[in-house]
């Protein structure tokens, strides 16, 4: 590497409006980063030469070369372990688990060294790392390539827990993830990879760890993150043929939580509804659940309701429309919510 | 870029371990039988190296009856394997990084670390007392194995960087079975990464003998399945251990790629405090390798070429007892925690959750003290 910038990365590079895909979108904010930080390298499996499976990664290694964009031995704890060693070298590591099932091997690298190296030296050790995990169901993937895993990441302190719900946002918070001075679990929505968003592509925006309301509503709040914000903006749209205004609040970070946003918009609706994925029993929406119940109680019109996944390991291709949360779902639990 | 699916075959002889380990000094003190391509540390150097090992072996010692006295909340002792403790850290230089376990104290004491920074995590007032950059020693591992691939991505990291760093991983015999150690060894071997992996087999992992962790001839040979030259050395001689380490820290530094070194040694005390070694190995099995202590040997040989007289080592054994009775009043030096820093460190900033349970635990600190408790 010749030159080392260190530091803010330049102005945002703003895009035209356009049609953009999750995947472009994603793949642009890696092409940006890798250009306006030289501590910035790619690897994972097949991230190479290849561009990824899901070609998120396509064309770098040929623009930035092998040393700065690399295909690994097939073993992500590997992957894991060998990038907080990078990160500790003043790196900034973006690693890629091929699909969310796969990353496990690499748990204990994220768990008990990525989440708590600063920690375990008072501050002394930073690791600004980004694990990129395509995670999610809906693409008819065969067993092992659908888990939602946030839970397990969203419990372990020490770690940030992200999921873009759209191009656009996808762009902002992989280059704000790449930023930040914390590790950062980057959970992509796989499904919604080759989704289009009319978008320019820019850095402004909110920060990493705040919500963004997608849709003002007055009558009920639908908290939804990753592939779930499509979903719950279309329920929001099929709730105004019964008579109900739907807000809805794109969470962004999972971990921590932008309580303020998710408060402020459930005090004033009165209602909640919380959409995700993975399976309900102690899944990240029985947190969001307990903290509106705790914070909004006497606002409440009715109890914070779940649409999740079953409780059942990720289903097979053929039978997972009957496990993941769909507009019908959604607007079957907004009727339940005590209307007069 | 030129890719290669099946690469030609290799002539692989080289990259196994001797048979027999390699030996500078023999256990009488005498020249070794079976020295290899290894070259006997210059005179300054052994008597370094003994020194060091008389320094460790005392404050080990001495951290062990801290442990009695409540002081260190556990301890694991290196005691008996001074050698590959400190030959191990004498053959780095300034600028490579030193990868310890939990057994690993004296190794990092010998780095440079002080005895209270070194003992923070044993003693139980946060983990890793000291600044891991100041001293280029990462945080002692206690999870087996997983710092081996932190010294894979350090090592070639700062090659990335165009920085001239060698990182040295020690491990056991037990931390050889774990999937790190294979893929850090699989790692640093495909990316040719300045990498030394030390194994100190010292027979045991806590209870569990070397013949139920492993079918393999040695864990050295090991090696040749991951295209890495091994050594196989006597672990109870510092000069092998230090001329094996630091010939394997020259071949990375020069780009020759990894190299994975066992050193034959044993571990002489329990494998913690809390630990009854009478359970699974007999007294005759400790008494002979007492037998082959390393200080020992390396005193006979110095002493033998007029290199150490006795007043040299009365020296090095007041030395040793004055830096003992240091670390004993420093360990017994009250410890001040500061709950409001449980907060700190989890993140860059404290989120705002964690703001408001520290102004929880304070506000539940002060009514406690003002109830007198």
């Amino acid at each position: 590497m010749s030159t080392v910038t260190v530091g803010q990365a330049p102005a945002a590079p703003v895009t035209a409006p356009a049609p953009v895909t999750m995947a472009a979108a994603l793949n642009q904010a890696l092409a940006d980063a890798l250009a306006a930080d030289d501590r910035v390298v790619v690897f994972g499996e097949d991230v190479g030469t290849l561009g990824g499976v899901f070609r998120v990664t396509d064309g770098l290694a040929a623009r930035f070369g092998d040393q700065r964009v690399f295909d690994t031995p097939l073993a992500e704890a590997g992957i894991a372990g060998t990038a907080i060693g990078m990160a500790m070298a003043g790196l900034v590591p973006v690693i890629e688990m091929q699909f969310d099932a796969f990353a496990y091997p690499a748990f204990e690298q994220v768990t008990s060294h990525l989440a708590k190296l600063r920690n375990r030296t008072r501050g002394k050790l930073a690791l600004p790392v980004v694990v990129r995990v395509p995670y999610g169901g809906g693409i008819g993937g065969v067993e092992h390539h659908s888990d939602s895993s946030e839970a397990y990441y969203t419990h372990t302190a020490g770690l940030r827990v992200v999921a873009p719900g759209t191009p656009g946002d996808a762009y902002r918070l992989l280059r704000q993830a790449i930023t930040c001075p914390d590790p950062v679990i980057f959970l992509e929505p796989k499904r919604r990879y080759w989704s289009r968003e009319t978008t320019g592509l820019a850095l402004s925006g909110p920060p990493i760890d705040r919500a963004m309301l997608r849709r003002p509503g007055k009558d009920v709040t639908l908290i939804a993150y990753g592939a779930m914000v499509a979903t719950a903006l279309e329920a929001a749209e099929a709730a105004t043929g019964e008579g109900w205004d739907v807000e809805v609040i794109d969470l962004r970070s999972l971990s921590p939580v932008d309580d303020q946003t998710l408060t402020e918009s459930v005090r004033r609706t009165g209602r909640a509804v919380v959409v995700h994925e993975a399976s309900g029993f102690a899944g990240y929406g029985a947190e969001i659940a307990a903290r509106l119940t705790e914070e909004c109680f006497f606002h409440l019109e009715a109890p914070v309701l779940r649409v999740t996944g079953l409780d059942i390991p990720y289903p097979p291709p053929h039978l997972e429309q009957y496990h993941l949360p769909s507009t019908d779902r959604i607007l079957d639990a907004i009727a339940r919510l005590a209307w007069e | 870029m030129t890719t290669v699916a099946h690469p030609t075959p290799v002539d692989s002889s080289g990259l196994l371990p001797s048979e027999a380990p390699l030996q500078l000094i023999d256990q009488d003190g005498r020249p070794g039988g079976n020295p290899g391509s290894l070259a006997l540390p210059a005179p300054e150097m052994l008597l370094e190296l003994h020194r060091r090992m008389v320094l460790g072996r005392q404050v080990d010692v001495q951290c062990t009856a801290l442990t009695k006295q409540g002081r260190l909340a556990v301890y694991p002792s290196s005691r008996g394997q001074d050698a590959c403790e400190v030959g191990a850290v004498l053959a780095l230089r300034d600028q490579d990084w030193l990868f310890p376990t939990y057994r690993d104290t004296v190794a990092i004491l010998t780095r440079g670390v002080p005895a209270e920074q070194a003992l923070t995590l044993l003693r139980g007032d946060w983990h890793c007392g000291y600044d891991p950059y100041q001293y280029r020693v990462a945080p002692q591992c206690t999870p087996l194995a997983t710092s081996a691939l932190h010294a894979v991505g350090l090592a070639h990291g700062a090659r990335l960087r165009g920085q001239d760093v060698v990182a040295l991983t020690l491990l056991g015999d037990g931390a050889t079975s774990e999937g790190d150690t294979h893929e850090a060894l699989n790692f640093a071997a495909v990316w040719h990464a300045p990498a030394v992996f030390l194994v100190q087999n010292n027979g045991y992992a806590i209870s569990v003998p070397l013949s139920k962790q492993t079918a393999a001839p040695t864990l050295a040979a090991k090696g040749i399945g991951y295209g890495i030259p091994s050594l196989l050395v006597d672990g109870n001689d510092a000069a092998a251990v230090y001329a094996a380490v630091r010939a394997a820290v020259q071949r990375a530094a020069a780009g020759g790629g990894p190299t994975l070194i066992e050193a034959l040694t044993y571990r002489i005390e329990a494998h913690t405090n809390a630990d009854d070694a009478t359970r699974y190995r007999n007294a005759d099995e400790v008494q002979a390798w007492l037998a082959r202590d390393p200080i020992a040997r390396l005193e006979a040989y110095l002493r033998a070429r007029s290199l150490l007289s006795d007043v040299d080592v009365t020296a090095v054994a007041d030395e040793a007892a004055q830096l003992a009775a240091d670390v004993r009043e420093r360990m017994n030096a009250d410890v001040t925690v500061d709950p409001a820093e449980l907060f700190e460190h989890v993140y860059a900033r404290p989120t705002a959750a964690l703001e408001r349970q520290r102004a929880a635990l304070l506000e539940e600190l002060e009514l406690e003290a003002e109830a007198g408790r």
